[in-house]
């Protein structure tokens, strides 16, 4: 037990939420405008792969890091155009973008790196393991400010709760849905390149694997507030990072190993259970998932 | 006229995405009609084709249809990814812990199961709409996630065979085998595994049709769905409505099992569905959440699933991705479809077509 509880587990913990955390705040900005973000993961897997294919090309980290959150950009400007434009169901609107964003990059490196999904390796000088993580920690205090503390917060929030009242207050609701769908793209975006070129050395097929959906649910049981939002991606990195580290460390007082399984599945009990209200009330947005139609 | 409007819609979808598949093509600098030739081209083929076609589109049916009851009650189901993993998995426990039982005692227990796991697992959502208010989507991704977790522990701790590499169960009893077409179907070998369970599919169409637009409690599920308000003044209750409609939903997706462990694995196969869930939302969708335009959608995603295989093999830089990149464009469009009705409009098209 006491090899499991470590320094080596703090910073696994710190490496596996940071990922989460910026997908989660970004998702925040949006779900907060009232637009559902079920395609964080397809916005991840666009930075993810961006970011290992530039910085391949370019021999520079940053670079990457900036083109992937500019994929993340681009692929939430398809969510923002189909929903907020056009209307369209946010949730499918989301769910199609996740199956897009499984085919594109491997599509893209199939044709330029003539491989079957991944990116070639990337030289470890290449690498930036810090630069997203320090991003990430200090979003949380930035992103409680802009949201608490700025009129720009006040108006994304108004017009997530009330976009009727936001509009007749001559807020633009179009715009700040834009704004809120366009930020959760760049921070998934860097969530992703983080994975790709901090965590590990290159993009591989599906590299995400369910992080943006843990990212929204740590959203949702962070009740759609940035400390309790960071406090949940902490919680649920620790699932991951204590998953990672256990197998064949930690045993069951019968002398078998605890299923790897039960561990994962913990973030989202948790969710359901909070959403179902036993763990105080967790209330979404009052017009999330509602397009706004303005009145003529 | 209605009608025609009704295809017109997913027909320009369709177009559109190939379009924007074709231009991506293009700029990988590779011919778009070569490979688009690869692709139908090997997926309409006598018997290799066409078998394998059908045996991709029987999950995409069952998976459509679970969409699309829910849809018609007014929920989104994105759970029936989960709902199949569990159904599968119940289906292959009875098929091994009975395997000894003979086919007609067997073979109906198996499909009570896979109705049943797919039902339960879609019945959970619904209750926690019902009872706590907690939104369908949400709850029904969690699941999904808790399914495949769930499934592939069991698979690895009880019912895999002691130093299988692969992450599968045991056989299933012999009993619980259903047939393949190949057997009744001349030039069609039995190799191919489209099986009695496409059949069943096209059956649930017609029950799923009958069911909604012919029964009572199908209008009453379809009332909450056009109208939750009006639908409870004139006294139904939407939160039966909704458990039941998440219930028959499940229950179709779970019938993915048959088709996967019934006729084709014989097992278990931990990791099997190749995003049916997701995919049946696209079904549904571009069907028009008819039972009818869900079994030409399925095809036709099947058509491209089992094309992009060829494409892959065949062609140098096009890889079968280019399916995942056209499936997710077409639901775009179909979803944006107000980009359509507005770019339509501006040149008339749509005026004339009211007439």
């Amino acid at each position: 037990m006491s090899e499991l509880f470590s320094i080596a587990l703090f910073w696994s913990i710190i490496r596996t939420s940071t990922p989460l955390i910026l997908a989660a705040l970004g998702g925040m900005f949006s779900e907060r405008a009232g637009v559902i973000n079920i395609a964080l993961e397809g916005m991840m897997l666009a930075g993810a792969f961006t970011a290992a294919a530039v910085t391949y090309a370019a021999g520079n980290p940053f670079v990457g890091l900036v083109a992937g959150m500019a994929a993340g950009v681009l692929v939430a400007l398809i969510h923002a155009v189909a929903c907020i434009s056009y209307k369209a169901d946010q949730v499918v609107t989301g769910t199609a973008i996740n199956i897009l964003m499984i085919g594109m990059p491997a599509f893209l490196s199939g044709a330029f790196f003539l491989s079957s999904g991944s990116t070639p390796q990337i030289p470890k000088g290449q690498l930036i393991p810090w630069t997203p993580i320090v991003i990430a920690f200090a979003l949380v205090p930035i992103a409680w400010y802009v949201l608490y503390k700025t009129p720009f917060g006040l108006r994304l929030r108004a017009v997530g709760e009330n976009p009727e009242a936001a509009d007749a207050a001559g807020v633009s609701v179009a715009r700040m849905k834009y704004a809120g769908v366009l930020l959760s793209g760049a921070l998934a975006g860097i969530g992703g390149a983080y994975l790709s070129i901090g965590q590990s050395s290159l993009f591989t097929r599906n590299m995400t694997s369910g992080r943006g959906f843990i990212a929204l649910a740590a959203l949702i049981f962070g009740k759609w507030r940035p400390v309790q939002t960071l406090l949940a991606c902490l919680l649920f990195g620790f699932t991951e990072a204590v998953s990672i580290q256990m197998q064949g460390v930690m045993k069951l007082p019968s002398g078998e190993d605890i299923p790897v399984q039960f561990i994962q599945m913990v973030p989202y009990l948790l969710t359901i259970i909070v959403l179902a209200g036993f763990i105080g009330s967790s209330r979404p947005p009052q017009a999330l998932g509602i397009p706004y139609q303005k009145e003529r | 006229m209605i009608f025609l409007r009704q295809l017109l819609f997913p027909l320009i979808a369709v177009i559109a995405a190939f379009i924007v598949g074709g231009i991506l093509i293009l700029l990988i600098g590779d011919n778009p009609i070569e490979a688009y030739r690869l692709l139908l081209g090997s997926a309409l083929s006598w018997p290799d084709g066409i078998g394998y076609t059908l045996f991709y589109a029987t999950p995409l049916i069952f998976t459509g249809l679970a969409v699309l009851v829910a849809f018609r009650c007014g929920l989104l189901n994105i759970g029936a990814e989960g709902q199949l993993y569990i159904a599968a998995f119940a289906t292959a426990w009875v098929g091994i812990t009975f395997a000894n039982l003979t086919a007609w005692i067997l073979l109906p227990l198996c499909f009570v199961a896979a109705i049943l796991g797919g039902g339960v697992w879609g019945a959970i959502p619904g209750v926690l709409k019902a009872r706590f208010g907690s939104h369908e989507v949400i709850n029904t991704i969690m699941l999904n996630f808790i399914a495949v977790a769930l499934c592939s522990y069991f698979t690895q701790y009880h019912y895999k065979l002691p130093g299988d590499p692969i992450m599968q169960t045991t056989p299933i009893g012999p009993g619980a085998h259903i047939a393949r077409l190949g057997k009744f179907v001349p030039g069609l070998p039995e190799r191919i595994p489209v099986n009695v369970a496409f059949l069943l599919a096209l059956l649930c169409c017609l029950l799923v049709y009958l069911f909604l637009w012919r029964t009572k409690w199908g209008y009453e599920l379809r009332a909450t769905g056009t109208n939750p308000s009006a639908a409870e003044y004139g006294g139904i209750s939407i939160r039966k409505q909704i458990i039941i409609a998440m219930t028959i939903s499940g229950s179709l997706a779970g019938m993915v099992g048959i088709n996967e462990v019934l006729g084709y694995r014989y097992r278990y196969y931990d990791g099997f569905s190749d995003n049916y869930g997701f995919t049946g939302i696209a079904v549904a969708l571009l069907g028009r959440n008819h039972p009818a335009g869900v079994v030409v959608a399925a095809l036709l995603f099947a058509v491209l699933q089992r094309g992009g295989i060829h494409v892959d093999g065949f062609s140098e830089n096009v890889t079968k991705d280019i399916v995942q990149v056209l499936q997710g464009t077409i639901i775009l469009f179909v979803a944006a479809e107000a980009f359509f009705s507005g770019s339509l409009g501006r040149f008339g098209l749509l005026k004339r077509a009211k007439v």
